[in-house]
């Protein structure tokens, strides 16, 4: 066994087991914290697979910019103590048997898929930042532009969504209660 | 450089979007399921990095890319929904919010 596939194996191996933790947290910052080693093992997995420019991607937005953002909003939020046994008391056994038992047996379906079927060849050679950059803005570029667009729009409807509507209160309304 | 079977990187796909699944299926708080859907995007991504690595090819990064910037779009958006969910209903309860009227 080389020792890229020694690697593959630990880090994806890294990756399923946090994110399990990740969905079985009744803490939403600790589910956080897992969910960012999750994406640094994954970022190890994109690395060995010869992708170390989506690699850095992964660790710089995902693991920065994304849960920052998630983080912000919970502090935003100022959940007291009770969320968490809020959380532990919706998340009985009785809520997650059934879907975990249907998405089980699709699971076992993909594996024995993917195990008997026709797959051949492996991973071969490093794919680096510049072939990926020549091919982003040669043949990409309109896709490069309409994601540009995408984000400006998300920026936009972030702002519209996000602004507290202030209570208009009459100023005549507020000299009769006086 | 490496040899990895391109069925594993698969099936590691797989698996974390399973994962990813069952937990908007099983959870009622919001910000899991947002975080859930982002599990599975980040899945769908390490499927497509899977299949450019096998060819050689720069397209899977570039598909990882957009998916990147989906995410980032989308988490934005939602987590905008979630502040205005939580200040009209004082909830995170998605069970809360099953009308349209607010």
């Amino acid at each position: 066994m080389n020792t890229d596939l020694l690697i593959f194996f630990i880090s994806g191996g890294v990756a399923i087991v946090a994110t399990i933790l990740v969905i079985t947290q009744y803490n939403m910052i600790h589910a956080l914290l897992y969910l960012i080693v999750s994406f640094l093992a994954l970022a190890v997995v994109f690395y060995v697979l010869g992708a170390p420019f989506a690699a850095a991607l992964e660790v710089i937005v995902y693991a920065g910019a994304i849960v920052v953002l998630i983080i912000f909003v919970i502090m935003m939020l100022n959940l007291k103590k009770d969320a968490e046994e809020q959380e532990r008391s919706w998340l009985t056994p009785g809520v997650w048997v059934g879907p975990g038992i249907l998405c089980a047996i699709l699971m076992i379906e993909i594996l024995f898929v993917m195990l008997t079927g026709g797959f051949e060849g492996n991973a071969t050679q490093a794919v680096g930042a510049p072939e990926v950059g020549r091919s982003l803005y040669g043949p990409y570029l309109i896709a490069v532009e309409l994601s540009g667009l995408l984000l400006m729009a998300g920026t936009v409807g972030a702002y519209h969504l996000g602004r507290q509507r202030r209570k208009v209160i009459h100023r005549f309304l507020e000299m009769t209660d006086e | 450089m490496n040899a990895i079977p391109i069925e594993y990187g698969l099936i590691l796909a797989g698996i974390l979007f399973m994962l990813g699944m069952v937990s908007v299926l099983i959870r009622r708080n919001i910000i899991f399921m947002l975080i859930s859907v982002e599990i599975m995007l980040n899945a769908a991504g390490l499927a497509f990095i899977v299949a450019g690595s096998k060819w050689t090819q720069a397209d899977g990064q570039i598909m990882f890319i957009f998916i990147l910037t989906m995410a980032a779009a989308e988490v934005s958006v939602g987590l905008a929904l979630i502040l205005q969910i939580y200040h009209q209903l004082k909830t995170l309860d998605t069970d809360a919010a099953n009308r349209m009227r607010g």
